[in-house]
């Protein structure tokens, strides 16, 4: 099997079929990233769509309906769909290198979490063409999301527990990896801001996500098989589904942000020249946002009647997330402090980043104050707090991280020039669109109402909205532009293109599919930099070479998720005729079966022969 | 790899002793949440007072349930660190759960 | 070590579900994945606690239960935890057949819970006309120890899979670690019970 060596010109059918079955972490943060970016592109249409119906008073662009859809779906894909895939994507392509392993600890499930969140995305936005999509919010507050007419909720979800389920085996995946696969010497605290950072987000995923999971259950029996969790009629509880949803929806905001966080330390630190300042005090915030990030679920409550008790316990609790964060804050900003500074386009995304969400921040201690925020509630207030944190922290994260990973996974730099007529557009535009938003919401204007009426004040805010929200989108098209133009006319960089100081950057661009050839010794934080100052430039390999233990390739992952996502089908259709069930027992039969040919076919990997790799390092 | 995992002979008596002690304990163990089950279900079907009888027969189920993760799945064994302290993060979330179904929702 | 080492090991290790770094791997995760089932178990406990006086008019948690035929299945799961750590001591010791009587015993057990949990929900629905639609307090039961039930059955599935694949062939470094988390995992089945028939069954009938 160690005959693995790729010829110049492949099939496109042997390339797809690689990509069906591939469980190397760097393909599948190439598929993640794909995907990820498809479903930004979608959602950001759909913010489009919203921005330009309430582009002036009573307008009729969109009907009440379509445009219930429209905020639903957006929210919905923005943060399952764009967001955590385009985390993941990273996570996948940068972790396992930073902490100097061969691969992650479970290959297999990488790939099966992959495309259980794919089919789970699909299964989203089917919705669209059988009749509407889902309609109660991304929220889906019951009894409104119970009693939504259609097929829309459901596919809500079906969709979402499917690519749940994904991102539950991710996270696992993570812990494992991080906890039993890092390289001789890397302590932990020694590992990369943005390997902590996803290793706390993952301990947050294994956490959050049952919640959900049960949530999406109950929700699920409530609306096809007619249990009464949620109905009074029954004696249910409308409130339950608020506290399970927002018990995983709290943490979910920091599973983005962290590893938002550690994108940001690891370029501020980079291109600063200089080891992140208080690098133990970052670990140290890193997890205590993550822990304090579990308690304050139901700040998102305080209009639901809780009492003043709770009301008071979860708003002190809120605020002190405001301690850590500003930890974090200071640090880059002493990070920077006498740095050598380069300013490129991911680091304009960095220092864009610093002011703008501590805007999101401010404006978030403000709607943590409870009896304040009894007028904040469902107002424009509150959209421009969430998108000045998820836009401000995650968006403009994942975007400098595509710039700075960019050489690492595919070899190549993103064209500079372009990349910062994206960042100006998108940072110009994303202030536009949401500063006024504040205001708006300050003058009255309701989240999630289709129009609004003249006079109120409210056209000249709502317009400028409106402009900003497309040059958003003029800038997210220069950047596939220039994601375009770099893939047939980038030139090839080396190994190291930053001159940075972790250890990805010290293996090819982009890296052989077994990354290590000889796995590295870890002599500090910031290994690959120690190293540079002492005059070498790799790493000091802490093993002679020798046979590497590879998983082989598998498509059964794909399988699995393609029997969930027809039984998700059957699920839905099974509320207006039985026969639909039929689909139920094929799709399981599917899924099912690859996990009993999972369990009983041994798998057990080969090996790259020593010989191979010395052969292979000649030529 | 393969000598790190050969063992001396004398090693594997000792380490085969120590299970067969350890096999005692756990019968022992056993014993005792059996003996703990038995005193929950006759309190409770004694009639004796609610406010009496469930702390005793939640505090009895916690600690069967610490003899079951301790001994039957071997938390006190060492290389069990991560796993407890992951296990534990669960038993926090899942307590925060708890609390706010089973107190928050009707307040 | 190479393919041949794993599933035809010279000599098999102290810890041999910890022996290969995959195994070390699947130990780590599993724990991990345990506690993310705690939390799964605690929101469906949460809802319960939330629901169990929401009968609706119908049948009350103190009208249904009987305690003795609790009393039996809790005995009967409590065993089949012993028996699994007998099948995991004689893994360690490298005695397959044992290992095998065992798990054997313990599916036997479990077997016996799983009829005992269908009869009951059987005469819950048949007698008492107490189903999932019933009322909230119906959806919450169902749902909770279905969940609970469910688990059963995909760990029973489980246990009698690894064993039928590996019956021909012995102990080895390859499937070790696959005996030993579906042996955490039936015990993980045993904590829920153990808090299942403490505040479902016990505290629904006081």
């Amino acid at each position: 099997m160690s005959t693995m060596v790729a010829t110049n010109k492949r099939s496109f059918g042997s390339t797809l079929w690689d990509y069906l079955t591939t469980v190397d972490h760097k393909k599948i943060a190439i598929m993640y990233l794909i995907a990820g970016g498809f479903f930004f592109i979608v959602g950001g249409l759909e913010a489009l769509a919203i921005r330009w119906q309430l582009v002036k008073p009573m307008n009729d662009f969109v009907s009440a309906g379509l445009y219930n859809e429209l905020i639903t779906m957006h929210g919905t894909t923005m943060i399952f769909l764009a967001a955590m895939p385009l985390i993941f994507a990273f996570m996948n392509a940068v972790v396992p290198l930073q902490i100097g392993a061969r691969d992650v600890a479970f290959p297999f499930l990488n790939s099966l979490g992959f495309w259980l969140f794919l089919f789970g995305g699909i299964l989203l936005n089917v919705g669209w063409i059988t009749g509407g999509a889902a309609d109660a919010g991304w929220t889906a507050y019951a009894p409104l999301s119970i009693i939504s007419p259609g097929e829309g909720v459901d596919y809500y979800v079906l969709g979402l527990q499917i690519s749940g389920a994904g991102t539950l085996i991710g996270g696992i995946n993570f812990l494992v990896t991080i906890v039993n696969m890092r390289a001789p010497g890397m302590t932990y605290m020694r590992m990369p801001l943005f390997t902590w950072t996803a290793f706390v987000a993952s301990a947050l995923i294994l956490f959050a996500f049952p919640a959900l999971t049960v949530g999406l259950f109950l929700m699920m029996f409530d609306r096809l098989f007619g249990s009464g969790f949620f109905d009074p009629n029954m004696g249910g509880n409308a409130v339950i589904w608020q506290h399970l949803f927002w018990i995983f929806g709290h943490p979910e905001v920091y599973i983005l942000a962290l590893p938002a966080f550690g994108i940001f330390s690891e370029i501020i630190s980079t291109f600063s020249k200089k080891r992140l300042f208080g690098y133990s005090a970052m670990v140290f915030a890193t997890v205590l946002i993550g822990f304090l990030g579990f308690m304050v679920w139901a700040h998102h409550m305080f209009t639901v009647g809780m009492g003043p008790a709770a009301n008071s316990i979860f708003a002190v609790a809120t605020m002190a997330i405001a301690i850590p964060t500003g930890i974090k804050i200071f640090n880059w900003l002493f990070t920077l402090w006498g740095g050598n500074i380069t300013i490129n386009t991911a680091m304009l995304y960095s220092l864009g980043f610093i002011p703008t969400f501590t805007m999101g921040g401010m404006t978030g201690v403000m709607v943590a104050a409870a009896s304040a925020d009894y007028q904040y509630h469902d107002s424009y207030f509150v959209v421009a707090h969430f998108h000045y944190v998820i836009v401000g922290g995650v968006v403009f994260a994942l975007f400098a991280a595509t710039h700075y990973w960019w050489p690492k996974m595919f070899g190549k730099i993103l064209n500079e020039t372009l990349g910062k007529i994206t960042f100006w557009l998108f940072f110009i535009g994303f202030h536009m669109t949401f500063f006024i938003q504040h205001f708006l919401g300050l003058m009255g204007m309701p989240r999630r109402y289709w129009v609004y009426l003249e006079d109120q004040n409210l056209d000249l805010g709502n317009a400028i909205s409106t402009v900003g929200a497309f040059l958003m989108g003029l800038g997210t098209i220069v950047l596939l532009y220039n994601v375009v133009i770099t893939s047939v006319k980038g030139e090839k960089v080396g190994p190291d293109p930053w001159d940075a100081r972790t250890l990805e950057w010290a293996i090819p661009s982009p890296p052989p599919f077994y990354n290590f050839k000889q796995l590295p010794l870890i002599r500090g934080l910031d290994p690959l930099w120690i190293e540079k100052t002492e005059g070498r430039s790799g790493m000091t390999p802490a093993e002679p070479i020798g046979d590497i233990h590879m998983p082989n390739n598998s498509i059964l992952p794909f399988v699995m998720s393609l029997g969930f996502f027809i039984a998700g089908f059957g699920f839905i259709y099974q509320k207006y005729d039985a026969i639909w069930l039929s689909l139920i027992f094929i799709g399981m039969g599917i899924a099912l079966g690859a996990m009993l040919t999972r369990s009983i076919k041994d798998d057990l990997g080969y090996h790259i022969h020593k010989e191979d790799l010395e052969k292979e390092a000649k030529e | 790899m393969a000598d790190k995992n050969s063992v001396h002979p004398a090693q594997l008596d000792y380490e085969k002793q120590k299970r067969k002690e350890e096999m005692k304990q756990q019968v022992i163990t056993f014993a005792l949440m059996i003996i703990f089950t038995i005193i929950a279900f006759s309190m409770v079907a004694s009639g004796l007072d609610k406010l009496f009888v469930i702390p005793i027969i939640v505090v009895l189920a916690a600690v069967q349930v610490g003899f079951q993760l301790y001994y039957f799945m071997h938390m006190s064994h060492k290389g069990h660190e991560m796993p407890a302290f992951m296990f534990y993060g669960g038993v926090f979330a899942a307590f925060l759960c708890i609390i706010a179904l089973g107190v928050l929702v009707w307040w | 070590m190479s393919e041949h080492d794993v599933l035809n090991p010279k000599q098999m290790p102290l810890n041999p579900e910890k022996a290969t770094l995959e195994g070390k791997n699947k130990f780590i995760g599993f724990w991990f994945f345990l506690g993310g089932e705690t939390v799964l178990f605690a929101s469906l406990f949460g809802t319960y606690l939330a629901l169990n006086n929401s009968t609706n008019g119908g049948k009350s948690s103190e009208e249904l239960f009987t305690l003795e035929l609790v009393f039996i299945m809790t005995m009967l799961l409590l065993t089949s935890s012993l028996t699994s750590v007998y099948a995991m001591y004689h893994m360690k010791n490298n005695a397959f057949k044992k290992m095998q009587l065992w798990l054997g015993i313990t599916v036997a057990l479990g077997l016996g819970f799983l009829g005992l949990e269908i009869y009951e929900f059987y005469h819950y629905i048949h007698h008492y006309e107490f189903t999932l639609r019933s009322s909230a307090f119906g959806s919450a039961f169902y749902t909770l120890v279905g969940f609970h039930g469910g688990h059963v059955v995909f760990g029973l599935s489980w246990i009698v899979a690894l064993m039928i694949r590996n019956s021909k062939r012995g102990l080895n470094l390859y499937n070790a670690p696959k005996f030993y988390i579906a042996s955490l995992y039936w015990h993980f089945i045993d904590v829920v019970w153990v808090f299942i028939f403490t505040v479902v069954y016990l505290m629904g009938v006081l």
